[in-house]
């Protein structure tokens, strides 16, 4: 009887354990290292936004001079 | 579109939401669901994507509208190139749904209505540019491919948003499946969601003023 009801306890347990247990990246975070992507990502995206203005600050001179000319 | 072309404050804007959208898109909590796992986090650059091409075909069918009201030779031009740009936000939607798609519905192309019905879409657009190509007249040109642009934009709306809803569908929202529905967007996802639509389609805006700009020019230089 008394195994039967640790028995019982145990599977309920580990069905509580894996129910809704989804597998996600979560060693991946804890150790930090998700960090990394965005710190990559940020790099890019920045880099990227950067040359925008860059490329507008182009466009605007030439917009000045086309227009000057006439 | 002319307050976009004479104000830039909102280029900050863009890059403060899209720096906002990488950052917390990756870092902050997200529903624990079977088979996305933590693909679900390409809700904030997949699903953007559709977003921002629906806006800049709207207002690439509202420049047609215009076009066709005062045929101004501008409003042509920015009709064309927010075009461009939303063609561009299409098939990168596209093929981010397709790598997504491999990975949870086990092929890139399963057929879903809402899969076939958005290549439809994106071929009514490349239409649109076959006909532009087509015509040598500047202004047939410009007439024509303004009619046909509000055509396409009119027809792309049930393609994407009833057409899927009457059938069974992958997508989300669109039949039962396992995936998240309206209910399981969390408010956790909200907060990073509405900023990553409102970032991705300023972006997509933002491309479109440079090239609307350079186009310009170049058609002044034509003129002198």
């Amino acid at each position: 009887m008394r195994l039967k009801i640790l028995c019982s306890t145990c599977l309920i347990l580990l069905s509580l354990f894996t129910f809704g247990q989804v597998e996600m990246a979560d060693t991946f975070r804890s150790e930090g290292k998700i960090y990394v992507v965005v710190a990559v990502i940020l790099l890019i995206l920045l880099s990227l936004i950067i040359f925008m203005f860059r490329v507008e600050q182009k466009v605007s001179k030439l917009e000045k001079e086309i227009n000057n000319r006439k | 579109m002319t307050f976009l072309l004479k104000h830039s404050w909102w280029k900050w804007l863009t890059a403060g939401l899209m720096t906002f959208t990488v950052v917390f898109g990756l870092l902050t909590g997200v529903p624990r669901l079977p088979i996305l796992n933590e693909s679900i986090r390409n809700l904030y650059f997949h699903v953007p994507m559709w977003f921002g091409m629906i806006f800049l075909f709207l207002a690439s069918a509202i420049q047609a509208i215009k076009y066709l009201k005062n045929k101004d030779e501008e409003h042509d031009l920015m009709s064309k190139e927010l075009g461009v740009i939303g063609i561009l936000y299409g098939v990168l939607g596209l093929f981010t749904g397709m790598i997504w798609a491999k990975f949870t519905w086990g092929e890139p192309w399963s057929n879903d209505p809402k899969q076939n019905a958005s290549a439809i879409a994106l071929l009514l657009y490349f239409a649109y540019f076959l006909l532009r190509g087509s015509v040598k007249d500047e202004q047939q040109r410009a007439r024509l491919s303004a009619v046909y642009n509000i055509f396409s934009f009119i027809m792309m709306i049930p393609l994407l948003f009833i057409l899927p809803r009457l059938t069974d569908s992958l997508h989300p929202g669109n039949g039962g499946n396992p995936g998240f529905n309206a209910y399981d967007l969390d408010n956790r996802m909200r907060l990073v969601f509405y900023p990553a639509v409102i970032g991705w389609t300023l972006l997509g805006f933002w491309i479109s003023t440079i090239r609307i700009r350079i186009a310009k020019l170049k058609l002044k230089i034509d003129e002198t």
